[in-house]
């Protein structure tokens, strides 16, 4: 970004908006906006408190939970399906209506098969997360080049062999971009089903905090979230650039 | 013998050496292969020599990839049988290797890891692997790249290694479909001279694509001529080229010349 000439930094705009939420905030004109530096307090002071510690706990263990279960059977399910023409026949249709469809609305069938509490948070990430990972492991199996799969039924490769060696390593490009989508995903799985379940980890804070119109701890708890996905993502793009050169080089 | 004889030999009469049952490598019984409507191949007999270098050569899609795999064992013939060393064939086995046209190389692995996989798929220890791999990189003139990665190397280069990796697991049949199709015309040159010097030290039977006359004549002990689709033999050439002879020296020899000249006519009568 430039501003006459000048080029400002991401940093410097953030800063910018920063400022001005802080002025409208110490007008206390708005009541749903208080000032940055009460929601930085109201932050510090809340990462001290026990009930947060026991809610990010909670918070990462469903979502850890959830997405272990979205990882390991969606990429079972993508080989599963680039392998074999009849199963991708038969779950394609399933799984290509589930990765678009509103998923949201199924979470309080989700709280009927598993009750109010945690399993309903793990089935909601999983629900969430499982359907790119298993489309994306797809199409990487399928690109896999049929003469790389031959090369090694000629050299004898056991079947163990086969997937160990060559053909999961030939589409972890697509499979890690499968996983990093899916990781966003689960995210928002994990709030959605934690705000629907509103007993447990930041479901509870937050309807705790707007129930009784805490703005300032429900602003903290709110960017808390958004730094946690946005940190999350860039890990996964770090690491998977780190493998494209030799998906480029394919 | 019978196959022998209405074998348009060109050049001189066999001697009292090949008069004697020639020791085949492989055997290739009554061979057709259709596949869901294309008829491919139809009623292959063929003897491939043992030490030898056989090329099959026929204009496109006559079946000659589709042949090599069923040798290969890697797909299945409609009917008839391979015999390799005498045993039915049932699908790849340690005796065979193959070197693909695009190469087939692992992109993650580096040309020590590529060239030495074949025997890491059949487990040798990591030591016995790589000094063999070390010695063949060396032998198709690749030393000093062992921790390249495939992307890092030109494309004769890769199949280089793509050779290697088939020498390394010492099988007795060595199987080259197009190899050297994905390379330019030097290196392809290059490569015909390796390959015949390969021959000579390796002592192993080849048996080689290839689409061009001029190579096959070059560097074959015998050259098999498929007919179009669906692929028959039509013919079987001994160019008998005298190897001991300079490169230039052979590709100017008059009878190297009209050995390629009596190919041409042969393909055109079918390709007109
Ligand atoms: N998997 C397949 N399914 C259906 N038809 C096939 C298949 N593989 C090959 N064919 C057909 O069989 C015929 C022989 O194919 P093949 O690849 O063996 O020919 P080729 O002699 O190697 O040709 P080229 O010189 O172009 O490499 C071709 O007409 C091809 O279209
Ligand atoms: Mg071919």
């Amino acid at each position: 970004m430039t501003i006459a000439g000048w080029r400002v930094p991401m940093m410097a705009s953030l800063l910018v908006w920063l400022v001005l939420w802080e002025i409208v905030g110490r007008t206390g004109a708005v009541f749903l906006i208080p000032p940055v530096t009460g929601i930085v307090e109201a932050g510090i002071r809340l990462v001290q408190t026990g009930t947060w510690q026991q809610a990010t706990f909670d918070t990462l263990r469903s979502y850890g939970l959830g997405m272990a279960l979205a990882i390991g059977i969606g990429v079972p399910l993508g080989v599963l399906m680039g392998r074999s023409k009849p199963a991708d026949k038969l779950l394609g249709m399933w799984v290509n209506l589930f990765v678009s469809a509103p998923l949201s609305a199924l979470v309080p069938v989700l709280m009927i098969l598993f009750g109010i509490g945690e399993k309903t948070v793990v089935a909601t990430v999983f629900l969430f997360a499982v359907w790119i990972i298993a489309l994306d492991t797809r199409a990487g199996i399928l690109h896999v080049p049929k003469s790389l799969e031959e090369m090694g039924r000629s050299y004898l490769a056991s079947p163990v062999q086969l997937y160990g060696k060559i053909i999961l390593w030939a589409a972890l490009p697509e499979i890690l971009a499968g996983i990093r989508l899916g990781l966003i995903r689960g995210v928002k799985g994990v709030v959605i089903g934690q705000l629907l379940v509103s007993i447990l980890g930041y479901g509870a804070l937050f309807e705790l905090y707007s129930r009784s119109f805490d703005m300032e701890h429900f602003w903290a708890i709110t960017f808390m979230l958004f730094a946690a996905a946005m940190l999350l993502s860039s890990i996964v793009e770090a690491f998977e650039k780190r493998i494209e050169y030799y998906a480029g080089a394919r | 013998m019978t196959a022998m004889a209405d074998t348009a030999t060109l050049t001189r009469p066999a001697g009292p050496a090949a008069a004697a049952k020639p020791d085949a490598a492989v055997s290739v019984r009554g061979i057709c292969k259709t596949y869901t409507d294309v008829e491919a191949l139809r009623g292959i007999d063929l003897d491939i020599e043992r030490g030898k270098l056989t090329t099959l050569l026929g204009p496109s899609g006559c079946g000659k990839t589709t042949l090599l795999k069923i040798i290969a064992g890697l797909i299945d013939q409609t009917s008839g049988e391979v015999l390799v060393n005498g045993r039915a064939v049932r699908g790849p086995g340690p005796e065979r290797a193959f070197v693909f046209q695009d190469f087939a190389l692992l992109p993650w692995a580096t040309v020590m890891r590529n060239v030495a996989f074949g025997l890491e798929l059949r487990g040798a220890s990591k030591t016995e692997r790589e000094e063999k791999a070390r010695h063949y990189i060396a032998e198709v003139g690749l030393a000093g790249f062992e921790d390249k990665y495939p992307h890092e190397l030109s494309g004769g280069m890769r199949q280089r290694v793509g050779l290697a990796r088939a020498l390394a697991v010492d099988a007795d049949v060595l199987m080259l479909d197009e190899p050297f199709s994905a390379v330019d015309e030097q290196t392809r040159r290059k490569f015909q001279e390796d390959l015949i010097r390969l021959r000579e030290v390796e002592k192993k039977t080849f048996l080689f694509v290839t689409h061009s006359i001029e190579e096959a004549v070059y560097v074959s002990d015998r050259i098999v001529l498929l007919s179009r689709r669906p692929g028959r033999i039509s013919e079987i050439i001994e160019p008998k080229v005298d190897h001991r002879a300079s490169p230039d020296e052979i590709r100017r020899d008059p009878h190297y010349l009209d050995t390629v000249e009596s190919i041409w006519q042969g393909l055109r009568n079918y390709v007109e």
